[in-house]
């Protein structure tokens, strides 16, 4: 069976110095895991920030080499990929959604300029026409089209709009594998599902792989098939998402899930019981090992 | 100009009003090419909150929270410009627009501090955070500087917070640090109102429980109200004592906060409630269709008609006012009876597709 992507042993350090000595941090930690490519996946990744996520990302999308360890792309190992066809290949394939939709889009220019650049260069058309046929393909994948987009300023569109037109726009060059870091953080919840109702359809109907990046759990629950528990750059807990999330075993993962506010505990004064813990959230105990279940494929498609 | 009896006190004192703000409207207006456009972001807005009160302001991204707030606090600037209504706090002896900008200043962060959105920016980058205090705090608390230190260390201590982050800058602080200072200023003068916009969401869960359970226990310890403001209904829940959903500028339903998630009136809180994701539940959620109206030209009658299920013909035409059809309960909707029913009306019926299959 070929594989998708395979993520080897990596590890990112960053050096840092000052007065009081210099030394490295291990921002990913050896972290490893791997997607196949006949089974397309919703493949979470989920910690505290800075616990690693955005590096990891980082480095799946080839913007950052890793320190040491390997990752394969279609076989392909992104160090090796040198030139702008390469490079230009690689991002067909892979393509990144970020966080914040506002500080994608520049906001003097109208967002189908992306839409029509992106068709441009990937896509290879370059008749108005056929420029156009495309952005409202893409458009129409996330239940939008041209017609309510065009001409349109990002400040015109809502979060909502805007999230899935930058969705719409990495799908126009047809990848395989979608990187998404926190897609859901800025928006309520009713924008929240319909974008991650969207992901799901962009797996079963057009095979996508995702990775999501988040720290909502409830929507990692909802649409994960497995799912990856960081902190401080290692992997801590990792298996199908349902079975971690339900039980899961690291105490960093059920600290996670306890911190998880749900409307069923309205008026248990759960806040005023929280312990403050003084700087961000406690240490989960380090020698406790990561608690990995099986991370083979759960899905028996 | 601030009243002598202002100070809160400890203890609940049931439904004393501390602000009352009366068919509030305020737009952006603004001009493209020589042609006038107005956002009326907040429109005709009447609600009051009382002493020793959480009240929440919930609604979707872009619907006037941020706008709302900034119009109670003053602090609106234009284009935003208050068009009409009023805005008393019961510790000032007038409507906040009577007032000018050196008596406002008097009252910040004294009596009215405002926590906003994105707010660890009111940290000044390139200044030590000891200086930040001296600035929103030294003029009123009106000590000697050691004696205003002694204070200031007390105050952090008393939210766990270590008095050496005085000497750091504010980069140097983690995000959750950061937003748990920006609390500690807003709260050193004990004011009696404190309003806060979107305190938490730029925070991961762990650190976000911590800082909301934080603010409910300065809330409590020194008697003051706060209005919060957050689009995300699961920190309502657990946040806020009554909360208001807006929508398009308008509210539309008010309750006491376990009341309004058992039973939702107005259709579309009823569907912020539905669509919650919770960790356990796989069943299907769904988004409302459509988009959230352009409030420089918002729909006729009920702004919510074109996505509401369940939309009559009325609805098109005229605006549904605000009514409490129980206790404590208002709501702007002309299918709501006193009756609990949209919850259900609204469910979906879209079969379970992927997920019961996946697990
Ligand atoms: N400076 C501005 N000029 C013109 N229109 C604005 C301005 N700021 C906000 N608006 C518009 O006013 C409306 C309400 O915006 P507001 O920021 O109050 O929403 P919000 O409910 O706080 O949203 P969010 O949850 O995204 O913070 C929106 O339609 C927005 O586009
Ligand atoms: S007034 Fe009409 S359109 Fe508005 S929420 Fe009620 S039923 Fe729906
Ligand atoms: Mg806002």
């Amino acid at each position: 069976m070929s594989d998708l992507l395979i993520v080897d042993s990596v590890t990112k350090s960053y050096a840092f110095g000052g007065l009081f000595g210099r030394g490295t941090f291990k921002a990913v930690d050896n972290v490893s895991f791997t997607l196949e490519a006949a089974r397309p996946e919703i493949f979470t990744i989920v910690g505290e920030s800075g616990s690693g996520k955005t590096t990891l990302a980082r480095m799946i999308l080839n913007l950052i080499a890793p320190t040491s360890g390997t990752i394969r792309f279609r076989g392909t190992d992104l160090n090796a990929i040198r030139g702008s066809r390469a490079r230009m290949d690689f991002m067909r394939h892979v393509q990144p959604i970020f966080q914040n939709p506002f500080e994608v889009f520049n906001p003097l220019k109208k967002v189908d300029h992306y839409l029509f650049m992106t068709a441009r260069r990937f896509a290879g058309a370059s008749k108005t026409a056929e420029v156009e046929a495309h952005a409202d393909a893409a458009l129409q994948k996330v239940g939008l089209s041209l017609a309510e987009v065009k001409g349109r300023f990002p400040h015109e569109l809502s979060g909502g709009q805007l999230q899935r037109t930058a969705i719409a726009r990495a799908l126009i060059p047809g990848p395989s594998l979608l990187v998404a870091d926190e897609p859901v953080s800025m928006v309520d919840a009713s924008l929240r599902m319909s974008i991650v109702n969207l992901f799901r359809t962009l797996r079963d109907d057009l095979r996508v792989s995702i990775i999501y990046i988040t720290h909502d759990l409830a929507t990692a629950y909802y649409i994960s098939d497995r799912i990856i528990i960081m902190q401080k750059g290692v992997v801590v807990e990792s298996g199908p998402a349902r079975q971690v999330l339900d039980n899961p075993q690291h105490p960093y993962s059920i600290l996670l899930k306890e911190s998880v506010l749900s409307p069923e505990t309205i008026g248990e004064g759960i806040l005023g019981l929280a312990r403050h813990t003084g700087e961000g959230p406690p240490e989960a105990s380090a020698e406790g090992g990561a608690a990995t279940r099986t991370l083979a494929q759960p899905r028996s498609s | 100009m601030v009243k002598a009896n202002g100070k809160a006190g400890n203890g609940p004192v049931p439904a004393e009003p501390i602000l009352s703000v009366r068919n509030l409207r305020a737009y952006y207006q603004m001009q493209y090419f020589g042609i006038d456009r107005e956002v009326r972001a907040v429109d005709d807005i009447t609600l009051q909150v009382n002493r020793n009160e959480i009240y929440g302001v919930a609604g979707e991204s872009s619907c006037g929270k941020t706008s709302l707030i900034k119009t109670i606090a003053a602090a609106n600037r234009p284009p935003l410009n208050v068009i009409g209504g009023s805005v008393k706090y019961s510790f000032l002896d007038r409507d906040i627009f009577r007032m000018s900008e050196e008596e406002l200043s008097r009252v910040r962060w004294k009596h009215l501090s405002y926590i906003m959105q994105g707010s660890m920016n009111v940290l000044n980058p390139v200044r030590r955070i000891r200086k930040s205090f001296i600035d929103f705090a030294f003029r009123h608390i009106n000590k000697p500087e050691r004696e205003f230190f002694d204070i200031v260390a007390r105050h952090l201590e008393r939210l766990r917070l270590s008095p050496s982050v005085l000497k750091a800058y504010p980069h140097e602080l983690s995000g959750g640090m950061r937003q748990r200072v920006t609390i500690a200023l807003a709260t050193i003068c004990r004011p009696e109102f404190i309003i806060a916009d979107e305190p938490t969401t730029a925070l991961d869960v762990v650190v976000q429980k911590d800082v909301l359970a934080m603010i409910r226990e300065v809330q409590q310890e020194m008697g003051s109200s706060i209005l919060f403001v957050t689009h995300d209904m699961t920190v309502h829940a657990n946040m806020a004592d009554r909360l208001g959903i807006m929508y398009a500028g308008r509210l539309v339903e008010e309750a006491p906060t376990r009341e309004i998630f058992a039973n939702p009136l107005h259709p579309y809180t009823a569907h912020l409630i539905q669509s919650l994701p919770r960790i356990g539940d796989l069943s299907p959620k769904k988004a409302l269709p459509g988009a959230p109206p352009n409030l420089s030209d918002p729909p006729a009658g009920c702004r919510f008609h074109p996505r509401c299920p369940l939309a009559m013909d009325i609805c098109r035409r005229e605006n549904p006012a605000l009514t409490a059809l129980r206790p404590g309960h208002r709501v702007a909707c002309f299918a709501a009876s006193s009756e609990v029913r949209p919850v259900s009306e609204i469910r979906e019926t879209v079969p379970p597709k992927v997920a019961e299959a996946r697990s």
